[in-house]
């Protein structure tokens, strides 16, 4: 028998693993997937935690819940992978043999990275929405939330879910006002970048966006280090914001067991193709999702595009054959703006996001880097197609190659 | 693409101003660039410049942090050398492309 291996189950290795185990043959291949924990969550939903509008019970399920009955799954944490032996240590010394390997170990949050993030303040007055535990607190301080200074803060890139931070302060803006005192809380939208997005014509339609709802917009602030007494956050060329509730998006960096395999980049994220998803080190490794370091939004639509290229790509390269099919970056994004409405971004390594309509030119129904209600409906059903659609590795009907149909070049 | 002089020599730069061609680069180059920005090179500088054209040479993908973690100079370090711009400006004067945030 041969060996597939994938390292990770999240987002995209459960996807891979339906997709691939549907495909090979059961008597030639035997499929096996490894991950630390059992629990799978559905992360785009942390966004909505702190603001009441999902519990934890909307955001997990179990792994198991995903994989194809007749699947190998091994719980352990991964060690490291020796690629020259096609070997996969795990924690404890098992060795895992391989003819391919597919890593997805995707990328998590480092806040020990910062200097003062994790101290006295930790879950008080700090806090991520990047992980389950952190959301949840979150929403528990702002319950009793009367007003101040509430600050998002971005510190360092790449990071998953590029627009989670905008639409975190674009729904607060509508949570406080709700509330009642939105006119006592100043929010402050703090990034490294020279604006609120990287590309030109996005960059100018969100920024109107923030300016609209009166959102104070900190830009290139390089974070330094977070004063726990005084309650203020440092940039390298010392200026400074103050703070009563922080909201960061702690450094993100792929896994240690990364960096032990030797095949990283400063970052952690796998040095891979940009085009082939293979490896830059191993013709029998793929990468696919937030674990690879190439160029483009690290999100799951992301993962299900990419998902379609390595698809093909690897069993090209397990009969022998070229790898024909190519990745273009493709990203799809809707962004939560508040009040029922929403935004979308569609583009790819070479195409900033446009605006027009999507997918049908003309007709939509989404606006592409307009504020629309249909928009809005389009993240409320992401949750559903998750969980029914891309985690089983079904296709949607939105090609992988990004379109320029229905854009417009402004 | 434009076609510029600096320092007597014509160079290829993109539409912001940086060296298309990080061959076409030389010390001088980065000097006149540098005072365009308000900065008077010292050693200290081209230690940081050189060791961004050294990894832009072998493909590496450059962030501040990488570069404060490279023993050359710490974060607080490069943005005394380079005010404002420690990644951009110290780009534009190594001659090498403008650093991409991919998001
Ligand atoms: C707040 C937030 C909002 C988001 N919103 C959106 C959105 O609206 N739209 C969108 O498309 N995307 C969104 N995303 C991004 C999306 O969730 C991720 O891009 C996607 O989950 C990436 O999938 P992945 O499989 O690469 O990584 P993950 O799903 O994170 O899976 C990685 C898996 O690898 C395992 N693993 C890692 N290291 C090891 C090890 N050493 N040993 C064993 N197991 C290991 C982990 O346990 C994990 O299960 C959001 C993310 C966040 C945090």
């Amino acid at each position: 028998m041969k060996k597939l291996l994938i390292l990770g189950a999240g987002t995209a290795g459960t996807m891979m693993l339906n997709k691939l185990y549907n495909e090979l043959e059961r008597e030639e291949w035997e499929i096996t997937i490894v991950d630390q924990f059992k629990t799978h969550y559905y992360q785009p939903g942390f966004l909505f935690i702190p603001f009441g509008i999902y519990s934890k019970q909307d955001v997990i399920k179990p792994k198991y819940d995903f994989f194809p009955p007749g699947a190998n799954v091994i719980f352990s944490p991964i060690d490291k992978i020796v690629g020259e032996e096609n070997k996969v240590y795990l924690e404890g010394g098992k060795v895992l043999n391989y003819d391919f390997l597919i890593i997805a170990t995707g990328t998590q949050t480092r806040p020990g990275e910062t200097e003062g993030l994790k101290d006295k303040l930790w879950y008080k007055d700090i806090f991520d929405f990047y992980t389950v535990e952190g959301a949840m607190a979150l929403h528990q301080r702002f319950k009793d939330f009367e007003g101040g200074d509430l600050v998002m803060c971005i510190p360092e890139v790449p990071y998953k879910c590029p627009v989670a931070p905008l639409e975190f302060v674009f729904l607060a803006d509508a949570y406080f006002t709700g509330k009642g005192i939105r006119d006592k809380v100043n929010i402050k939208f703090v990034t490294l970048m020279s604006g609120v997005f990287t590309k030109p014509v996005a960059t100018k339609v969100l920024g109107g966006i923030m300016e609209e709802k009166n959102i104070e917009v900190i830009s290139d602030f390089y974070l330094s280090h977070i004063d726990n007494e005084n309650k203020k956050i440092f940039s390298y060329d010392e200026r400074e914001v103050s703070f009563d509730i922080l909201t960061i998006v702690p450094v993100n960096m792929g896994s240690e067991m990364v960096a032990r395999s030797g095949m990283g980049d400063d970052m952690n994220f796998v040095k891979t193709d940009k085009y082939t998803l293979q490896s830059e080190q191993f013709e029998n490794i793929f990468v696919i999702g937030d674990a690879a370091n190439f160029p483009t939004s690290k999100a799951g639509s992301v993962a299900h595009f990419a998902g379609e290229i390595l698809f093909e790509n690897i069993l090209s390269a397990m009969e022998g054959r070229p790898l024909q099919a190519k990745f273009d970056g493709h990203a799809n994004c809707y962004i939560e703006t508040g009040f029922g409405k929403g935004a979308l971004i569609d583009f790819n390594y070479d195409t900033e996001p446009l605006p027009g309509t999507f997918p049908l030119p003309g007709i939509g129904p989404f606006g592409l880097l307009k504020n629309t209600k249909m928009n809005h409906y389009g993240k409320v059903m992401f949750r559903w197609i998750y969980w029914h659609i891309l985690l089983k590795g079904k296709e949607l009907p939105i090609e992988a190659d990004m379109s320029m149909a229905g854009k417009k070049r402004v | 693409m434009a076609v510029k002089t600096i320092a007597g020599v014509q160079v290829n730069v993109s539409d912001d101003g940086y060296l298309e061609d990080m061959d076409q680069w030389n010390e001088d180059i980065a000097k006149e660039i540098a005072s365009g920005l308000g900065i008077e090179l010292t050693d200290e500088h081209f230690k940081v410049l050189n060791y961004l054209r050294e990894k832009t040479k072998e493909g590496a993908s450059l962030s501040i942090r990488s570069v404060g973690k490279s023993g050359i100079v710490d974060v607080k370090g490069l943005y005394k050398l380079f005010p404002k711009g420690p990644l951009k400006f110290s780009s534009k004067i190594a001659g090498i492309p403008k650093p991409t945030s991919c998001i």
